[in-house]
C-alpha cells in the first residue's frame, strides 16, 4: 500500500504524466475551440489519425520535424473546412457530420499509406522529437524534472493554452469566437458572418486536433501504426465537457486523465496478479466519469452548441 | 475498414480457366499431373495490416510460395471481425482453394463459411482445435513457439542483473500467455529469484501505451523487457536496458538492446497445407506443431550484435537444450496461463 502512495511522489510518475497529457492538450483545445464556436467536432478521432500520418510521413519523406508538424495542421484543415463545410453553411447535423469525417479521415489515411508502402514488413521509423531540458528551470525541485525535461512539442501545448486562454477572452476575435457559440444573432448584427467565424474556428481547432495526433508518431513514438489513436479523440471530447469549456480547466483534466493513466500502469505492476489487469486500465476512465460528476455537474455548454445557424432566420 | 486486393474474376481468368479446362481434356493421362502443377488459389484473410509481428509471419511464408511459383496469393488486411465472415465468402466465392485465416474473434463464423464450401480448404489461426468428423476442410494453427520462448528466457535469466523483467503485451490470449510462460520457465532456469513484472494494455495497435508502460516498468527496476508489442524495445532503447524479441527479429533496428528472439517462421505450416492441397489430401489436422522446432517452425534468432556478450556457458546450455528439443528428448510445457506479476 505504501508503495502505491510512494509512486505520486516520484518524478518519473509526473514526468510520464505530462507525456501522456500532451497529444489529449492540443486535441481538447482544438475541440474547445470548435464548441465554443457552436460546432461539435466528432470528426476528432479521425483527424487525430490523419494529422499522425501526415506529419510522420512529411518527415518519412526527408522534411524536418516542425515541417511535419505544419503539414499535420494543414491537413487537419482541411478536414476541418469539410467539416465545416457541411455543418456551417449547410447546416447538417453535427453528430453525423463529425463522425463521417472521422470515418473518412481514418479510411483515406489507411488508404494512402498502404498506396504510399506497399510492401513493408515492419513500419518504417523516423528520427522524433528529443526531449530538450529547459536550462535552469529543469533543475526546480519537484515540477522542474516533470514540466521542464519534455520535448518541444510539449512546451507548444502547454504555451498553446495560454494563448487560447488569452485569445477568447482578451481579444476581439476571442470575443467574437465566444458570441457565435453564445448568441449568432448578435454576432450578425455587429456586421460579423458568423458563417466565417465558425468555419475559421472549426478549421483553427482541426489543425490543433491533427497536431495532437502528430505528436503521438512524432515525439511520443517513432512510427505511424493504424488504430493508434485509440480513442483519444472521444477521451479529450469528455475533457472539454470536464473543463466546462475553458482552457485552463480543460487542462487540469487533461493532465488528471494522464496522471490516473500513468498511474494504473504503474499500479498493475504492484498488484501481484490479484487483480485482473483489465480493472487498472479502466480505472483512468472510471475515475474521470467520478471527476467529471463533480467538476462539470454546473457546467454551462455554449448555448448556441450544435444550432445551425442561418442567416436571417426568425 | 478493410483495405483489400481481392479481386473478382476478370473475363481473362475465366478464359483461362477455359483455356486450361480444354488442355486438361487433351493431354488424357496427364491430366492429373498437369493440374498439380498450376499454382494453388490462396487468399489470406487478416484481422490486422500486414505489419503486425504475427500476420507479417505468414504474409512473408505467402509471399515466398507466391515467388516459388507454387500459389497465387491475394489478401485482405485490417478486417473488421464483423466484416470477416463476408470477405471470407467472397474470395470462397471467386474460386480460391486454400483460405489462410486468423479467427481468434470469428471462431462460429468461419466454421460456418467452411462448412458451406466443403471443397475449399481453410487454415485458421486459432486457439481452438480443428474437428475433424464435422470439419473436415478446417484445420488450425497458431504460433507455438514455445520452445524458441525458452531459449530466450534461458539468455535474459542470464543477461538481467537486477534480477528484474519486464513483460508488456497487448491481451493475455492464449498465443501470448504460452509464450510468456515459457520464456518465463526459462529465464527461472537460469536465474531462480528473477522477479517479474507482467502488463497487459489492453490494446494490439497502441506503441505509445506500450512504450509508457515499458517505461515505468524500467522505473520499478526492470534491466530486461520482453518485448511483445511495438514500442517497448523503444523505451528499452531510449533508456540503455535490454530487450528480448518475440516472432519477429527486430535487432537491426536496435543493435544494442535486443539481445536475443524467438522467431516464428509460418513456412513449414503452409508448405504442408499447400502440399495436402495438391495432393488432394487437405485434412482437418492440427497444424500447430509444424511451429515446434523439431519442426523448424521457430528458431532462436542469431545473436549479431550481441555475439561473444551473452555467457558462453549459458550459450552451450542454450546450445545443448536445443539439441534436446529437437531430438524430441525434452518438451516445453505449453500453459496458456494468464502470466501474473511476482
Amino acid at each position: 500500500m505504501m508503495d502505491a502512495v510512494e509512486i505520486l511522489f516520484t518524478a518519473s510518475f509526473w514526468v510520464a504524466a505530462i507525456r501522456i497529457a500532451s497529444p489529449l492538450i492540443f486535441a481538447t483545445m482544438g475541440e474547445l475551440i470548435c464548441e465554443r464556436a457552436g460546432v461539435l467536432n466528432l470528426g476528432i478521432e479521425g483527424i487525430m489519425t490523419a494529422g499522425a500520418f501526415a506529419g510522420w510521413f512529411t518527415v518519412y519523406m526527408g522534411g524536418d520535424l516542425w515541417t511535419g508538424v505544419l503539414v499535420a495542421a494543414l491537413v487537419g484543415m482541411g478536414f476541418g473546412l469539410l467539416h465545416s463545410l457541411l455543418t456551417v453553411p449547410l447546416g447538417l447535423s453535427q453528430h453525423v457530420v463529425g463522425i463521417g469525417v472521422t470515418l473518412l479521415a481514418t479510411s483515406l489515411t489507411y488508404y494512402v499509406y498502404r498506396l504510399a508502402l506497399p510492401e513493408v514488413t515492419s513500419p518504417p521509423k523516423i528520427e522524433p522529437f528529443q526531449p530538450w531540458a529547459v536550462p535552469g528551470l529543469s533543475k526546480l525541485p519537484v515540477v522542474g524534472e516533470a514540466l521542464f525535461t519534455q520535448t518541444p512539442l510539449t512546451y507548444l501545448a502547454f504555451i498553446l493554452v495560454i494563448l487560447v486562454a488569452w485569445g477568447l477572452y482578451r481579444t476581439p476575435l476571442g470575443l467574437a469566437v465566444r458570441a457565435v457559440g453564445e448568441n449568432p444573432g448578435a454576432v450578425e448584427a455587429q456586421g460579423i458572418s458568423v458563417t466565417a467565424m465558425r468555419m475559421g474556428a472549426v478549421m483553427t481547432g482541426s489543425a490543433l486536433m491533427a497536431i495532437g495526433g502528430a505528436f503521438l508518431t512524432m515525439s511520443a513514438f517513432n512510427s505511424f501504426f493504424f488504430n493508434m489513436i485509440n480513442g483519444r479523440g472521444w477521451v479529450c471530447i469528455a475533457l472539454v465537457v470536464f473543463g466546462s469549456w475553458r482552457p485552463g480547466k480543460a487542462l487540469l483534466g487533461a493532465i488528471l486523465f494522464a496522471a490516473f493513466d500513468a498511474y494504473q500502469i504503474r499500479l498493475q505492476q504492484l498488484s501481484g496478479g490479484v487483480v485482473p489487469y483489465q480493472v487498472f486500465l479502466m480505472l483512468p476512465y472510471a475515475l474521470s466519469i467520478l471527476a467529471l460528476i463533480v467538476v462539470a455537474r454546473r457546467a454551462t455548454y455554449p448555448k448556441a452548441l450544435m444550432v445551425p445557424y442561418q442567416k436571417g432566420e426568425r | 475498414m478493410s483495405t483489400s486486393s481481392s479481386f473478382t474474376p476478370s473475363r481473362r481468368t475465366v478464359l483461362k480457366g477455359v483455356g486450361a479446362g480444354a488442355a486438361l481434356a487433351m493431354t488424357g493421362g496427364f491430366a492429373g499431373r498437369a493440374f498439380a502443377a498450376d499454382p494453388i488459389k490462396v487468399a489470406a484473410v487478416y484481422t490486422v495490416p500486414v505489419e503486425q509481428q504475427w500476420v507479417s509471419r505468414i504474409h512473408k511464408a505467402a509471399n515466398a510460395a507466391k515467388e516459388r511459383g507454387d500459389i497465387e496469393y491475394v489478401f485482405s488486411e485490417n478486417t473488421a471481425n464483423t466484416d470477416y465472415e463476408r470477405v471470407l465468402r467472397e474470395y470462397c466465392e471467386a474460386g480460391h482453394k486454400l483460405i489462410l485465416g486468423e479467427v481468434f474473434g470469428v471462431e462460429d463464423a468461419a466454421r460456418a463459411v467452411a462448412t458451406d464450401y466443403p471443397d475449399v480448404a481453410f487454415l485458421a489461426g486459432s486457439s481452438f482445435k480443428p474437428d475433424a468428423e464435422k470439419l473436415p476442410n478446417f484445420a488450425t494453427f497458431d504460433n507455438y513457439i514455445q520452445d524458441a520462448s525458452y531459449l530466450t528466457g534461458l539468455i535474459a535469466g542470464a543477461m538481467t542483473k537486477s534480477k528484474n523483467i519486464g513483460m508488456v503485451g497487448g491481451y493475455p490470449i492464449p498465443e501470448v500467455n504460452r509464450l510468456m510462460n515459457a520464456f518465463i520457465a526459462g529465464v527461472k532456469e537460469s536465474a531462480p529469484d528473477t522477479k517479474f513484472q507482467v502488463a497487459f494494455i489492453g490494446s494490439w495497435f497502441d506503441p505509445p501505451k506500450a512504450k509508457e508502460t515499458a517505461f515505468a516498468q524500467i522505473d520499478a527496476g526492470a534491466d530486461l523487457l520482453y518485448a511483445e508489442r511495438f514500442g517497448v524495445s523503444d523505451a528499452a532503447k531510449e533508456r540503455k536496458v535490454l530487450a528480448v524479441g518475440n516472432v519477429i527479429d527486430t535487432q537491426k533496428d536496435y543493435p544494442d538492446t535486443v539481445v536475443a528472439s524467438a522467431l516464428w517462421h509460418f513456412e513449414p505450416t503452409l508448405d504442408h497445407a499447400i502440399a495436402q492441397v495438391k495432393a488432394g489430401a487437405f485434412k482437418a489436422e492440427d497444424y500447430g506443431v509444424y511451429s515446434f522446432m523439431k519442426n523448424a517452425g521457430c528458431s532462436l534468432a542469431p545473436l549479431g550484435s550481441f555475439d561473444g556478450k551473452v555467457p558462453a556457458e549459458v550459450m552451450a546450455k542454450v546450445a545443448e537444450k536445443e539439441k534436446a528439443i529437437k531430438d524430441g528428448s525434452l518438451t516445453i510445457e505449453i500453459d496458456d496461463k494468464e502470466p501474473k506479476s511476482s
